[in-house]
């Protein structure tokens, strides 16, 4: 049986065995693509190259470094048109994150209660909840944003209705409890205003006010303290079998010391005035963030309302009904037999949403809310012409931020999720 | 041999690469059609009528270009920009002209590779309000609410402006025109600032003109110049000097009624180089001897230009100002054509 046939490794390599042997051949595709791929790369890369020296512009990014000399509507951080390009760079992304953050969690919560809901048994708020999803998620976001933005500038009076007329003593339009005022450009509310300042602290981002920081010291020692007293009464439960009523401990301590440190720092609110043309002394949100916040929160709420509908459908009847059988009450079934299971259904997807909403807020634009799009890849890239080093940096940034968002989310995914064993 | 691949992969791109074609006036002949990018949309300057014809003060030029080309007025593709895309758009050869409102600045011409051709109108800024306001000036505006059209001058020098002045106030930023004009009406914002020009075009397509008023002050110098891309010197003479000889047009008297009757019966020099009578102007920029004559014949030279689009007879009704011929006391200059 020494024919040679069956045993063709004995012929030595042929080239076509490349091809033809299934051995070899998924190894040959996949060098062939890399090939491909390099090579598309290259070239890209290199028609970028010619081109820019067609154009003889260069790459670089010292335009960062350079005066900005444009100002910037609403930013969280001290800005003035003197600062350079890359402090504007840095109010954009700040709001960018603050939008995508508050939209976050204003879609989640009302994402849950909307797939919650939909599940009720009650026909009307089951439907109506449909309709909610149906709306919201086949309509595209920008227009969402838009109306929101048209609905607010529309509907609001502006600022000069405030006025109080000197004959009659009465203005056109009176504040909300005297201290919010609606507008088509902002709302006017109250800022928080602190009688006694311990000072703030200087940063390279923005100076921080020791009385806030002393506020959140206090909280965080609450929270540590709060913490240390359940954990007893669990062990007196465990223990006893009867847990300790912790209610009011825990109330008080969170209220109280916060309570005193406020009072000793003498708080109290700041109301808006109105001064010329607009508000002043207060904060005003502007009509922008709101509608892009309103958009973004309200079209994703549509996405998460199913994901969340599908997470609670995914566990199965047996399970809550095994659960009522022990004796646990609604609650409790939801909250340590279906939840934790749901979770592991709806966390996935969930990052998804997230995603996408950080990276619809760059439709900011749309509203003139000048997010990382509207600094950098907006005003920045314009009067400085850098186009590539600019969108290359904000795919960069956005990259970065949606990387740090799926691996916050695939921790957190990590400890919720089922324990098989 | 991965490199060695990786190497002649990168070779084999190069060659197919190709540089953008430096020639832009072979391209457009090539293709028989100018592409000009305008702006969004700014009545008197450059609108769409309701059949999509386009009409306007920084229309006229690129007709004038494309009659100078290629001999027809009527070969000229349209493109949209706004304050943000438009030197994208003419960088990346989108476009072969841009005729938009823009400002010949320093850091435009020469950090941006731009090439601004001639000044066809000179502007300034300057800021609009409701009449009711009762505001009678630009320095009356501490705290106001301003809106601002993105990537333009009219951002930087309205920082520059209210910090000269030690006033402050709250930019709204608008993409367009239209946007600005909407957010205004609404009374977003307490002011709406642009080029003056661009102003006056503005408020003549408000339902109530009358009632809002322009101030006086005028914040900025805002050359307004058809441009190119910087490295295509013999394209950038075209409209140089396409804007040039609607210019002198005006100052000799040529206009599109006399055109032809003075081509035959007119004895000045200036005029016969000027029509392609005597010598041959246009063959070195590589035109035709009437390239001159067919700028001209596609909307008038620069006086019924700027009487037809823009000027005190339309309902924008802006005087010539600065606008008027050298010899009328204004900056219209044309060199000679010799
Ligand atoms: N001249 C300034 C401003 C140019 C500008 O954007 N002008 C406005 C109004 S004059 C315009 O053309 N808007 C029409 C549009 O949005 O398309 C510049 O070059 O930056």
């Amino acid at each position: 049986m020494t024919t040679a046939p069956d045993a063709p490794e004995h012929q030595g390599f042929r080239l076509s065995q490349l091809i033809y042997d299934t051995r070899y051949r998924s190894m040959t595709i996949q060098i062939v693509v890399l090939f491909l791929v390099m090579g598309f790369v290259g070239w890209l890369v290199d028609n970028t190259i010619q081109n820019l020296n067609a154009l003889g512009k260069d790459f670089n990014y010292s335009f960062l470094g350079q005066r900005a000399g444009y100002d910037i509507g609403n930013a969280l951080i001290p800005y003035n048109n003197d600062m350079t390009h890359g402090r504007a760079l840095l109010v954009g992304l700040l709001n960018t994150l603050w939008v995508s953050f508050l939209g976050c969690i204003a879609a989640t919560v009302l994402g849950v209660i909307i797939g919650v809901l939909r599940l009720s048994k009650n026909w009307l708020v089951a439907r109506m909840m449909t309709i909610y999803v149906e709306v919201f998620r086949n309509i595209p976001v920008l227009l969402w944003i838009l109306v929101a933005l048209a609905l607010l500038t529309e509907v609001a009076p502006s600022p000069n209705q405030y006025k109080v007329n000197a004959a009659t003593g009465e203005a056109k339009t009176s504040m909300l409890f005297e201290s919010v005022a609606f507008t088509n450009r902002y709302t006017a509310i109250p800022s928080i205003h602190f009688d006694r300042s311990l000072g703030s602290l200087d940063t390279a981002l923005a100076p921080i006010s020791l009385n806030f920081l002393a506020i959140v010291l206090v909280l965080l020692a609450s929270w540590f303290v709060t913490k240390a007293v359940n954990k007893n009464a669990t062990k007196v439960q465990a223990a006893t079998g009867v847990r300790p009523t912790t209610w009011w401990q825990n109330a008080l301590i969170w209220l109280l010391p916060v309570a005193i440190v406020v009072t000793v720092l003498g708080i109290n609110p700041e109301e808006p005035v109105l001064k010329g043309f607009n508000f002043t002394k207060g904060t005003n949100v502007s009509n922008a963030f709101v509608a892009l916040w309103a958009g973004l929160s309200l079209y994703t709420a549509a996405f998460i309302a199913e994901i969340v509908r599908a997470g609670i459908m995914a566990v199965s009847k047996g399970q809550s009904e095994a659960a009522f059988a022990l004796g646990l009450r609604p609650s409790r079934t939801m909250r340590l037999v279906i939840l934790p299971q749901a979770l592991r259904v709806i966390i996935p997807p969930l990052i998804s949403q997230f995603l996408n909403l950080t990276k619809n807020s760059s439709l900011a634009i749309a509203v003139g809310y000048l997010d990382l799009r509207g600094t950098l890849g907006g005003i920045t890239l314009n009067q400085t012409g850098r186009e590539l080093e600019a969108i290359t940096l904000m795919m960069l940034i956005y990259l970065v931020i949606s990387l740090l968002i799926s691996g916050g989310m695939n921790i957190f995914n990590n400890r919720v999720k089922l324990k098989e064993r | 041999m991965k490199k060695s691949v990786f190497i002649g992969a990168l070779t084999a791109a190069t060659l197919a690469a190709g540089v953008a074609g430096a020639a832009t006036l072979d391209d457009v002949k090539a293709r028989g059609e100018l592409i000009c990018g305008v702006n969004t949309g700014l009545v008197g300057f450059a609108a769409p009528d309701a059949n999509g014809n386009w009409s306007g003060f920084d229309v006229a030029i690129c007709q004038a270009v494309a009659g100078a080309v290629l001999g027809d007025p009527s070969k000229v593709k349209y493109v949209p920009t706004s304050g943000q895309t438009r030197f994208t758009a003419l960088g990346s050869g989108e476009v072969d002209l841009l005729a938009r409102n823009t400002t010949w600045t320093f850091s435009r011409d020469t950090d941006l590779k731009l090439q601004f051709t001639a000044t066809n109108y000179y502007d300034g800024q300057g800021f609009m309000v409701r009449k009711d306001s009762g505001v009678t000036s630009a320095k009356e505006l501490d705290g106001a609410s301003i809106c601002i059209q993105t990537g333009t001058t009219t951002e930087l020098n309205l920082a520059d402006y209210f910090k000269a002045n030690n006033m402050s106030y709250q930019p709204i930023t608008v993409d367009s025109n239209a946007e600005g004009e909407q957010q205004f009406l609404a009374g977003a914002c307490d002011a709406y600032t642009t080029d003056a020009s661009g102003l006056a075009a503005t408020r003549a397509a408000f339902a109530n003109p009358s009632d809002y008023v322009i101030l006086p002050e005028i914040i900025s110098k805002e050359p307004l110049a058809p441009a190119v891309r910087q490295g295509d010197d013999q394209w950038t003479d075209i409209v140089r000097w396409t804007v040039y000889a609607l210019i002198a047009a005006e100052e000799y008297g040529v206009t599109s009624a006399n055109i032809d009757e003075l081509a035959k019966s007119t004895d000045n020099p200036e005029i016969k180089r000027l029509l392609g009578v005597e010598g041959d102007l246009g063959a070195m920029v590589g035109l035709d001897k009437d390239w001159a004559v067919n700028a001209i014949k596609a909307n008038g030279n620069y006086g019924e230009i700027f009487a037809a689009t823009i000027g005190e007879q339309t309902p924008i009704g802006l005087a010539r100002g600065l606008n008027a011929q050298w010899t009328q006391g204004g900056l219209m200059y044309a060199p000679p054509f010799r």
